[in-house]
């Protein structure tokens, strides 16, 4: 059971995956509530990103077991998780960049025309455009031109093009691998911004990143990753970035009464 | 980058009008050349270069390399490349050749049984192209060097090396030299039919949007949903169909197979092609670019003989042309990614 007594919406339970002789994940636990932040930390080669590629359906677990809604799970690929309402803003963003904005959000789920021109794979592009207007207006992504190729978009806008398509199809959860590594000052702010917005939209936020300020200020819970094993819960307000490193590191002993 | 909140400026139009954006497309510069050269040619030749029989030999010249590089443009669109449809036209020519002298006759019958023979051939090689590259995960370049030889080298096995002049002359008449009204030649109606097709094929459609996407980002769009190795395969399949359409339209107008005479049919529509603004690289790329980029080189070729410059010349304009396109490209994609 989580720290705050809630059912929680994702449960990874053990999870263990290795690479060859690698063990990424040793056992690995992870708890996602109902609409909030919660923020996955960890130092490098923690297994965060192995462990959100296997909640994603990228990688398949070797052992453990995951609960959606209580219920055991199986996620074998990404379209398992979609099925879900599981989607995932990943670090590269997976962009088509000489596609326009309202393109790559549909991509692979393209609206078609009604009638026998859409049996025949006729894009409803005048339909896709205006969803995407709106999405992106809800988020207040903003986007000058909508009918230029994302190439020519700022980082900035980029992720918030990524952010939208997620949101856009997630019913549930986003997941986001670092979406502020890449991004300048104002843009960062930006896409903080946006993660706030999101669980205002009533989704699950999983926040993968390396910026403990970042971390403390958008996070509701914060679950700290060691060497392939969750270490430490920590809920808003009584943390300090203090904690975290020392539970990131194994300075700390383990914090959350499991 | 704007930090302001506002979403989108409502008084923008969604879309520009087609016009503008037939005028402003990245296929515009190449079709104002391909204009500039016709005036060109007419203000230093009018009698002879502005005349239907010119305009017909010009367009009935270009108009087998217009259908292989239709297919061939859907290919470079996924940042591939096929450089097997000169011997996949060769090898659909002669079973298409072939499957007619069998059947025998001068019937719609017979001269159908060669079509269908044309396109299945090429589209067998087509899918032996795309399963090799998008399960086999072998480079394009690689699998169509290797198919360009193996699919001339199966021709010219099944006819010894000769080639076989016995075609129906039902087919030399009509879709080889005949015309409709007496006016426009099949053959050119036969081209600018697929190019049309494929056109909007590949600018309405989901399969058209696919190609892109795979060109742009190939495990974007995996991770986003689409079925890359399937549409891979159906690209190539494609582009080995009509490999296989321009060896029979190849047959019936020359008459025969025409073996040897296709050695750089690759290379040319891929010069067509990027000539026509279609990247390399992928993700990039119109159909009608591609009609202009075919015709350059046909307008090229035709203008330098009737006002009497050595006809090599245009082989040194053609590659210059080439070169220029390549780097206007790149100074595109350099300022596209430098924000």
């Amino acid at each position: 059971m989580s720290a705050s007594g809630r059912t929680p919406l994702l449960e990874a339970r053990s999870i263990v995956k290795s690479f060859g002789k690698v063990q990424a994940l040793r056992g690995a636990d992870f708890t996602v509530l109902p609409n909030e932040v919660v923020a996955l930390v960890g130092d490098n080669g923690a297994g965060k990103s192995t462990l959100v590629k296997t909640l994603a359906g990228v990688h398949q677990a070797d052992g453990g077991e995951i609960l959606f809604e209580g219920r055991p799970v199986t996620i074998a690929s990404p379209l398992d998780a979609r099925a879900l309402g599981i989607e995932t803003v990943y670090q590269d963003l997976a962009l088509a960049a000489e596609l326009d904005p309202a393109s790559n959000l549909f991509l692979g789920r393209e609206i078609l025309r009604a009638g026998p021109l859409g049996r025949l794979g006729f894009l409803d592009k005048r339909a896709m455009r205006r969803q995407s207007d709106e999405a992106f207006e809800r988020l207040s992504v903003a986007i000058q031109d909508v009918g230029a190729p994302v190439a020519t978009m700022s980082g900035g806008q980029r992720q918030g093009i990524a952010v939208s398509r997620a949101v856009m199809w997630a019913s549930k959860v986003v997941f986001m691998d670092e979406p502020t590594a890449a991004l300048g000052v104002v843009q960062t702010r930006n896409v903080l911004d946006l993660i706030g917005r999101v669980k205002g939209q009533g989704l699950s936020v999983v926040l993968i990143s390396h910026n403990m300020p970042e971390v403390l200020e958008v996070a509701d819970r914060v679950e700290v990753l060691r060497l392939g094993e969750r270490v430490a819960q920590f809920e808003r307000g009584d943390v300090s970035m203090e904690d975290i490193v020392g539970a990131m590191t194994g300075a700390l002993q383990r914090k959350d009464g499991t | 980058m704007s930090t302001t909140p506002a979403a989108v400026e409502p008084d923008q139009p969604a879309q520009a009008p087609w016009w503008q954006r037939f005028v402003g497309g990245s296929s515009a510069p190449i079709g104002l050349i391909l204009i500039g050269l016709i005036v060109v040619f007419s203000v230093l030749e009018y009698e002879n270069f502005v005349s239907v029989s010119n305009g017909r030999n010009i367009t009935t010249d270009a108009a087998v390399l217009l259908v292989l590089a239709v297919g061939s443009t859907f290919v470079i669109v996924t940042a591939g490349i096929d450089l097997s449809v000169g011997s996949v036209l060769v090898f659909a020519g002669v079973a298409a050749a072939k499957a007619m002298e069998q059947v025998g006759g001068e019937s719609v019958g017979t001269l159908l049984v060669g079509l269908v023979a044309a396109l299945a051939s090429g589209l067998a090689w087509g899918v032996l192209n795309g399963f090799l590259i998008a399960k086999a995960k072998i480079p394009a370049l690689i699998v169509t060097l290797g198919s360009l030889g193996m699919a001339l080298g199966a021709a010219l096995l099944i006819t010894g090396g000769v080639d076989q002049r016995d075609v129906p002359f039902k087919l030399v008449e009509t879709v080889g030299s005949g015309r409709l009204f007496g006016e426009l030649p099949y053959l050119v109606l036969i081209a600018f039919a697929v190019a049309l097709a494929g056109g909007i094929l590949l600018a309405a459609t989901r399969f058209g949007r696919y190609t892109y996407a795979i060109g742009s980002n190939e495990e974007g769009a995996r991770r986003a949903g689409v079925a890359v190795d399937r549409h891979l395969i159906k690209v190539y399949a494609l582009s080995g169909t009509l490999a296989g359409l321009a060896g029979y339209l190849s047959l019936a107008r020359f008459a025969t197979t025409t073996i040897g005479g296709h050695s750089t049919d690759n290379l040319q529509a891929i010069a067509a092609i990027v000539i026509g603004g279609t990247s390399l690289f992928g993700g990039v790329g119109t159909m009608l670019g591609t009609v202009f980029g075919v015709f350059i080189p046909a307008v090229l070729q035709n203008g330098f003989v009737i006002v009497g410059l050595q006809p090599f010349w245009q082989q040194v304009a053609v590659g210059a042309v080439l070169i220029i396109a390549v780097y206007l490209d790149q100074l595109r994609r350099r300022s596209n990614y430098q924000r």
